[in-house]
């Protein structure tokens, strides 16, 4: 038996202003219906009237998936009723998409899947309905937020690939810098469908709605195909139904079966003129194109000279991959800068970075030109991430700088040799390990600022002398 | 007294404002409460007030009547339904704004029927308006209420709104001039929406020389409407005196002389044939034979969008609100109560014609067609300037005497198929037919207002000399 699955997903766009109005889109965190007008409102009178920064952002991704995107598009008008719908209708389009075609490509223990698009196009969220033991409340400031929605084909085969293939696509929404893609905050929201096909037979198909965290579409898919796979084995048919998704309780909610008939009486926009892309305005985005996650990884690999592993692990945020290329060009060495960023930086980095590029890049200098030495600057560094203060700072006011002066070590050599004469007579007789004692005393004497290896140097020149 | 000639008497300090609007008040005073043309009235008083504060503006603080389907936040608008019953919008609409930019002042808001769905202002939830010439009589629709309160004397100009004839048709029966301007000439942010790819702004007035001159302050862009043209303002009023037609064909088309025009007005058309021949242009016969299929294709776009476009009015955020025990029987009940018959007809049908598996049937076909009758129109003017005809079969008719509502569709036949089409065309005062006028319409091709209110003006004077 097969697993087939196919996503339909929703993507939050991070423009400033909603789709057809002026209002703020970062309806995140907001005083409920603050962040309205009469146009997200549904008042009547108003008008939408189309926001340029959401079609050039939805695009980039079109671009991205190499879909073919359509010259001339349309807007229609999606019906149905709905406390959180202010006009009776979502502004989406369903006739002629902004684009069809493309495919994306990712990455499933190392090896290439392609999972091909058939269709992206641009709507409008609703508002959200908050239920109170006194009634719903409806908040309207997502309203009019926009949406690219991206629907695949049904090329994933298991539940696994369903949850890789939308983390890679979360890696390219924000690479291409079109959306935070954060699922927890709903800014990346998917509907799956899934069938279990017998002997090239495809099965009753059934569909999950608004999963919202990687693991809930691993395992709720993998409980649906569960679902599936027992009536099937027992020669039995499976309902067709559509269901919700409990993640608290690992439980999928049947909300309908069998696919009820809902109407929508979609028909073309009125009040929007067909979306015309003009060649120029399609170069101009394309211009603007920020380079994509897989070029830059192969660039990554071959300029760098990171293993494919590791630049995977650094092209997973983009500000990662960013904060790496300043690091890399800091030092003067791509590699040195990965091993500091995936060794020692990663476990610090919440949100952002923990330390500033340009300082880890100046604490990675000093390390080389073994000004510091390593185990104190990775030391100065975890002080510094865990407590919020400037490296570069705790470097000097712990005057952690490395003690690798000439002079200065063969006075402290000298004063070492006359504190423990019986250690200098011990290594002139032949046991080596003395030196290493007379090291330690300096050592302790500089709270290990001293450059070892000059040190041993200088010592063992004034012992055999 | 015409709007031009009132303002030429404020220049000249023949008169004030004040005696103005005490004038239009002592006639509403004595008509008023026959014929209904309003909803509701502002307070004279008050608008005395703005003399010097709007003396230096063009318009002079003169009141202007504004239908009760274009939002202002001065008084409430209703659009004739119980459903905004009170509702007080929170913006103007832009031919408001402009108007006021231009020293005009909100005389009142106008009756119509609900949602401007008719042809006789019998349909309105604050009771029918009567036709100033015979209050037996209808005064046409949906502007019913504007063309009566200029008929009567009541208002100098007004606003109303045209999708299908509710300007010209009026004016018709009321024996004044109603303009409809090009689809997109004038913004419809603050037209509340009936059918959005037909709605249009117009003007009621005496004469042809007022509705130029309130054309050219309400035409022009709005980036708030996206159907809106990117048209500069314009001086309609600069090119309507010349001394003759010669340099136009007007095309008479058989469609619109049919066999069930009565002989009276079958005489009128033959007597502004003679006068347009007077005055050196040539009238040729034509044809449009898609004319019958206007009717259908209308009653099917329009009714289809307005099932959208009333969708808003669900009990959730504005207007009435009728309880229930669900979200769902809230919403049913609201629209139960707040519609009347003829809106709730055009939202059955417009849904029906939307439904799957009747889309292409209906919605489809309508649309189609309507592209036909464009395409009709761009052939016929490519051999003719303008078109002429009677602007609605008959004269005014009596209240209740069109109680099917095919019959009362009827009185719309020749407005149709230009609004199907967005043309500009407007209608003036042709003669009388049963002692009761009977409208003269011109219709243009698209963006064609200066031919077509140059040959109206030479046709006013010659019909009225």
């Amino acid at each position: 038996m097969d697993v087939i699955i196919g996503l339909e997903i929703h993507v939050q766009l991070a423009t400033r202003t909603k789709l057809f109005c002026r209002c703020r889109a970062d309806y995140f965190a907001a005083e409920p219906n603050t962040l309205t007008c009469p146009v997200c409102l549904g008042m009547p009178g108003a008008l939408p009237v189309p926001n340029r920064k959401a079609v050039e952002y939805a695009l980039r991704v079109a671009f991205a998936l190499g879909s073919e995107v359509q010259p001339r598009s349309q807007f229609d008008r999606k019906n149905y009723f709905y406390p959180d719908l202010p006009k009776g209708y979502q502004i989406t389009q369903r006739a002629v998409p902004l684009a069809v075609g493309g495919e994306l490509v990712y990455l499933l223990d190392g090896e290439e899947r392609r999972v091909r698009i058939r269709e992206l196009h641009i709507e409008e969220d609703a508002g959200k309905l908050i239920h109170t033991p006194d009634g719903a409340l409806v908040d309207m400031n997502r309203c009019g937020v926009p949406l690219v929605e991206i629907v695949t084909e049904p090329d994933l085969r298991a539940p696994r690939e369903a949850r890789e293939f939308l983390r890679a696509l979360r890696t390219l929404l924000r690479h291409l810098g079109v959306s935070n893609a954060d699922m927890e905050k709903g800014e990346l929201r998917c509907d799956a469908n899934l069938s279990l096909s017998q002997d090239g037979e495809l099965g009753t198909k059934v569909e999950i709605k608004n999963l919202n965290s990687f693991r809930g579409v691993e395992r709720a898919l993998a409980k649906a195909a569960q679902a599936q796979a027992e009536p099937l084995s027992r020669g039995e048919r499976v309902m067709q139904a559509t269901y919700g998704w409990d993640e608290t309780r690992g439980e999928l909610l049947l909300q309908r079966q069998k696919e009820e008939a809902h109407d929508y009486r979609y028909f073309p926009e009125p009040d929007l003129v067909p979306l015309e892309l003009s060649p120029e305005f399609l170069a101009q985005v394309k211009e603007g194109m920020p380079e994509l996650p897989w070029a830059r990884r192969d660039r990554f690999v071959s300029q760098y000279g990171l293993s494919a592993r590791d630049a995977e692990v650094l092209l997973a945020e983009p500000t990662l991959a960013d904060y790496f290329e300043q690091v890399a060009a800091g030092v003067g060495d791509g590699r040195e800068a990965a091993n500091w960023v995936l060794s020692e930086v990663l476990r610090y980095w919440r949100e952002g970075p923990p330390v500033p590029a340009g300082e880890l890049a100046e604490l990675i200098r000093r390390v080389r030109a073994g000004r510091v030495s390593r185990t104190n600057a990775k030391q100065v560094l975890e002080e510094a991430a865990e407590g919020g203060r400037s490296l570069l700072e705790l470097l000097e006011s712990r005057a952690l700088e490395q003690v690798s002066d000439e002079e200065e070590l063969r006075r402290l050599a000298r004063e070492a040799i006359a504190a423990h004469p019986q250690a200098a007579a011990d290594f002139r007789a032949g046991k080596a390990q003395a030196l290493g004692f007379l090291v330690g005393q300096v050592m302790r004497a500089t709270r290990g600022r001293a450059d070892a290896k000059k040190l041993s140097q200088i010592l063992r020149e004034l012992l055999t002398e | 007294m015409s709007l031009t000639e009132t303002l030429t008497a404020l220049n000249q300090k023949e008169l004030a404002l004040a005696d103005v609007v005490a004038s239009l008040w002592k006639r509403i005073e004595e008509r008023e409460p026959e014929i209904h043309a309003f909803i509701r009235l502002a307070d004279p008083e008050a608008l005395m007030r703005r003399e010097e504060a709007l003396s230096s503006q063009p318009l002079r603080g003169l009141p202007i009547a504004i239908k009760d389907n274009l939002t202002t936040v001065d008084l409430p608008t209703t659009c004739g339904s119980k459903s905004l019953s009170g509702f007080r919008p929170p913006f103007d609409a832009t031919c408001v704004t402009r108007l006021k930019a231009a020293g005009a002042q909100v005389q009142g808001k106008t009756n119509l029927d609900e949602f401007a769905m008719g042809s006789s202002t019998e349909h309105s939830a604050f009771g029918s308006t009567r036709n100033p010439c015979d209050p037996d009589r209808v005064p046409g629709g949906s502007s019913g209420g504007s063309a009566a309160a200029v008929a009567a004397g009541e208002a100098l100009a007004a606003l109303g709104t045209d999708t299908g004839g509710s300007v010209r048709q009026p004016a018709a029966l009321c024996g004044i001039v109603g303009l409809r301007p090009t689809y997109g000439r004038v913004s419809r942010w603050g037209l509340v929406a009936f059918a959005s790819s037909l709605d249009t702004v117009g003007v009621l007035a005496r004469t042809v020389r007022d509705a130029a001159l309130v054309l050219s302050i309400i035409a022009g862009h709005d980036p708030k409407d996206a159907t809106s043209l990117p048209l500069p303002p314009h001086d309609y009023t600069e090119n309507l005196e010349t001394k003759d037609l010669q340099d136009l064909k007007i095309g008479l088309p058989r469609e619109y002389v049919p066999p069930g025009l009565s002989p009276a007005a079958r005489g009128l058309v033959d007597r502004w044939c003679q006068a347009l021949q007077e005055l050196g242009a040539e009238v040729v016969e034509i044809s449009l034979p898609l004319t019958e299929y206007a009717l259908p294709a209308y009653y099917l776009v329009s009714s289809a969008e307005a099932s959208a476009n009333l969708a808003r009015y669900d009990g959730v955020r504005y207007g009435l609100r009728v309880p229930g025990e669900l979200m769902a029987e809230m919403m049913a009940a609201t629209r139960t109560a707040g519609f009347g018959r003829e809106v709730k007809r055009r939202i059955m049908l417009g849904t029906f014609a939307l439904s799957a598996g009747y889309y292409d049937q209906y919605y489809g076909k309508a649309q189609r067609v309507r592209t036909l009758i464009a395409r009709e129109f761009e052939a016929a003017f490519q051999e003719v300037d303008l078109i002429l005809g009677p602007t609605s079969p008959t004269p005014a008719f009596r209240l209740g005497e069109k109680a099917d509502p095919l019959s009362m569709y009827l009185s719309d036949v020749f407005t149709l198929p230009s609004a199907l089409a967005g043309l500009p065309a407007i209608s003036i005062p042709g003669g009388e037919v049963e002692g009761l006028p009977f409208g003269l319409q011109l219709i243009a091709p698209r963006l064609g207002e200066e031919k077509l209110l140059r040959a109206a003006y030479a046709l006013e004077a010659a019909l009225s000399a």
